[in-house]
């Protein structure tokens, strides 16, 4: 048992190791209003100027409101395309992907549409590997079924850290994040806190006196 | 000239005001204004007093003059040299152009014609200088036609303001005692020369008088129109698909522009049916280009929409705003540019969804969230400033906020507990109330103060919600509570 991993800060994507291939991943909000899985694919997204194409349907814009660019923060560049049918968004999203100036490619679709299948998946996956532009698809009140994504994660909010100055406010969001299949990773489950002052994503330290049980597996990941 | 578009009835006394120095003041009025003795240049108010039935609008000066230059253009129907003269005039060089529409005669009622069709009143004259034709104009008799020896007779019983003075040299004329042209002609020319020696042009009556009986050459200066740019082809029988015509009409097109160092924002494809009815289909860009590929591609969805009812004879793709475009080489490799490759994606997903559609989302400094940011989507225009950013925000905002019925234990504290969507959230911990007043030069009267409240629920999601005015603050009833965003 090491204990490096306690003292490792910067909380490392499993994707990122090595040199970094962009692909097609997938995310599954824990209850489909919930920000946090937005929050962490924001944080996920390489910090360039280039702008971010980012896709919603109907009712994903309708049910979980646009992306608040005062939130986000205006450094960003973002291009908002709001289409009707989920077909057009998987086409917008597939010929997007062409464009090797895009910094993201990020799509948001509501439900489980029929066209969103396999097939569509394995497309958008090897575009995004073929064009190196990191695709990531919001699922919102979807059902994981089959799919070609490279990562598929399951992303809700966690209580917040305490605040440092007021005991009734929330503090620095945290996330519980479960990667429940990968390519390059195995799977796994973290909580994570993020500093929104510095764009860092840190693992939760683990109490020191805490019995190391089921969760030795996954905290070795990490350093991976 | 005035604009007589969707005028009200004549008998309405009707005027046009402009923002004076002490409020507003008349521009331009309507005849039946002008019988009730309403001034040009006078005040609303001191107009009012005469006239109480008095109407009033805004004039549109920016709109007006950007019509008088198209006009300038369409005026070269009867001539090749036009300009514009001041806000209302038109100058054209006619000279030998008159025999081709039957004599002057029959060309100042062609004219007058034409511009009563456009909605135009117009008042015409023709002089051999573009004084006298001015002052006929103006102060003349109904299209008046002046011939080279008779300037001075003609212009002698006019007023002196038909010599394009500024007001304060009529008003000194006048007090001379010189009230027609006639008489400041009959003045000593060394005495006119020595008072107004050092007058500009606008305020020396003997170099208007020279310019206007032709002793002093006036040239008009004529402007050149935008080069229009157009493909066109002509088939022998009417046919239903303009499909296989269309790569070479933008091969055709693009040529055009590239010979001329040009791009375009807009293409127009016209079908002209053998019915005679005309079906065109609108294709912009979100960057000026003169690619052929790429603006083939444009059309590839929309053509089906174009009605080529029993078939269609002549095609034409008209390119629109068209500017010049540099070719800049980015890189030293040669690689086309990486700007182009986005630029054309956005053309392909505004012609395949609409410009509705494709928007990018900019700052705005308002306080009210909704209003913080816009939505754009001109992608030619420059992003705009982006405002320094402070207070946390959620990182999604609902379009339309949603009502919630909350549970509170203090009437001003934050909730308790609320339903939203049906499900019951219980508020663990909270930040606020961030209060933000209502824009009072925006909104409309009435509208409540809004308390914001970061709040988390049992599950950990971070919500931002507000409520809208206070108990008893006297804009209506008990106040109501929205969600309005999401919180990372």
């Amino acid at each position: 048992m090491e204990p490096i991993f306690l003292q490792k800060k910067k909380f490392s994507h499993p994707q990122q190791a090595g040199p970094v291939r962009h692909t097609l991943s997938e995310v599954f909000p824990e209850t489909a209003t919930d920000a946090a899985a937005l929050a962490y694919v924001l944080s996920c997204l390489p910090r360039t100027h280039a702008p971010i194409l980012w896709v919603q349907d109907h009712l994903s814009a309708r049910e979980t409101g646009r992306p608040y660019l005062a939130g986000i923060g205006a450094g960003r560049a973002i291009i908002t395309i709001n289409l009707s049918r989920p077909v057009d968004v998987l086409w917008t999203l597939e010929n997007s992907l062409r464009c090797h100036t895009l910094a993201a490619v990020i799509g948001e679709l509501w439900g489980d549409p029929n066209a969103v299948d396999f097939t569509a998946t394995k497309r958008l996956a090897l575009r995004s590997e073929a064009s190196n532009v990191p695709c990531w698809l919001i699922r919102h009140a979807a059902t994981p079924n089959l799919s070609a994504a490279r990562a598929r994660w399951r992303i809700g909010s966690a209580p917040s850290a305490l605040h440092p100055h007021d005991q009734q406010a929330p503090g620095m969001p945290r996330w519980s994040l479960d990667l429940f299949r990968a390519h390059h990773a195995r799977p796994a489950k973290w909580t994570v806190t993020y500093d929104r002052t510095t764009d860092c994503v840190d693992p939760l330290p683990l109490p020191r006196n805490r019995e190391v049980g089921a969760r030795d597996g996954t905290a070795r990941q990490l350093t991976g | 000239m005035e604009r007589q578009g969707n005028s009200p009835a004549d008998d309405i006394p009707l005027t046009l005001i402009v923002e004076g120095t002490h409020g507003p003041v008349i521009h331009a009025t309507n005849r039946t204004a002008r019988t009730m003795g309403v001034q040009i240049g006078a005040r609303v108010v001191d107009m009012r007093a005469i006239c109480p039935e008095l109407q009033t609008e805004y004039a549109d000066r920016e709109g007006d003059k950007a019509a008088l230059e198209r006009l300038v253009l369409w005026a070269r129907r009867w001539c090749p040299w036009t300009a514009s003269d001041g806000a209302d005039g038109l100058i054209l060089d006619t000279t030998g152009s008159a025999h081709l529409f039957g004599g002057e005669d029959a060309m100042l009622i062609e004219m007058e014609t034409q511009f009563s069709l456009l909605g135009l009143t117009s008042r015409l004259a023709i002089a051999p200088t573009q004084g006298a034709a001015w002052a006929l104009a103006r102060f003349g008799t109904v299209r008046s036609i002046c011939t080279e020896g008779e300037i001075a007779q003609r212009l002698s019983p006019l007023s002196v303001s038909g010599l394009r003075l500024s007001a304060e040299t009529v008003q000194l004329l006048h007090r001379l005692g010189l009230k027609t042209i006639g008489a400041l002609m009959n003045v000593p020319r060394l005495s006119l020369a020595r008072r107004f020696v050092k007058a500009a042009l606008t305020a020396n009556p003997l170099v208007r008088l020279d310019q206007a009986l032709g002793k002093l050459a006036e040239p008009v200066a004529s402007v050149e129109a935008k080069p229009r740019f157009s493909a066109q082809s002509r088939l022998p029988e009417p046919i239903f698909d303009p499909a296989p015509y269309l790569p070479q009409l933008c091969d055709n097109l693009c040529d055009a522009l590239q010979n001329a160092g040009m791009g375009c924002r807009y293409l127009n494809l016209t079908v002209y049916r053998t019915d005679g009815d005309v079906s065109h289909i609108d294709v912009a860009t979100a960057a000026s280009t003169r690619d052929p590929v790429h603006l083939h591609s444009l059309f590839r969805d929309k053509l089906e929409r174009i009605n080529s009812g029993f078939g269609f004879d002549l095609i034409t793709l008209t390119a629109g705003g068209v500017e010049a475009i540099q070719i800049v080489q980015t890189q030293l490799d040669g690689e086309a540019h990486s700007d182009l490759q986005l630029t054309q994606l956005l053309d392909r997903l505004t012609a395949k969804f609409g410009p509705r559609s494709v928007s990018y989302p900019v700052v705005y400094e308002s306080h009210v969230p909704e209003r913080a940011q816009r939505r754009i989507s001109n992608f030619g225009a420059p992003p705009p400033q982006t405002a320094e950013l402070i207070k946390e925000r959620p990182i999604r905002l609902l379009d339309i906020p949603e009502e919630v019925h909350v549970l509170y234990a203090v009437p001003e504290g934050p909730p308790a507990q609320f339903i939203w969507r049906r499900k019951t959230h219980r508020v663990t911990r909270y930040a606020g109330p961030e209060r933000i007043a209502p824009e009072w030069w925006k909104d409309r009267p009435g509208t409540r103060l809004r308390d914001y409240f970061k709040i988390e629920d049992q599950t950990g999601r971070r919500i931002w919600l507000y409520r809208e005015g206070l108990h008893e603050d006297g804009r209506g009833g008990d106040p109501r509570w929205f969600i309005h965003g999401m919180f990372a």
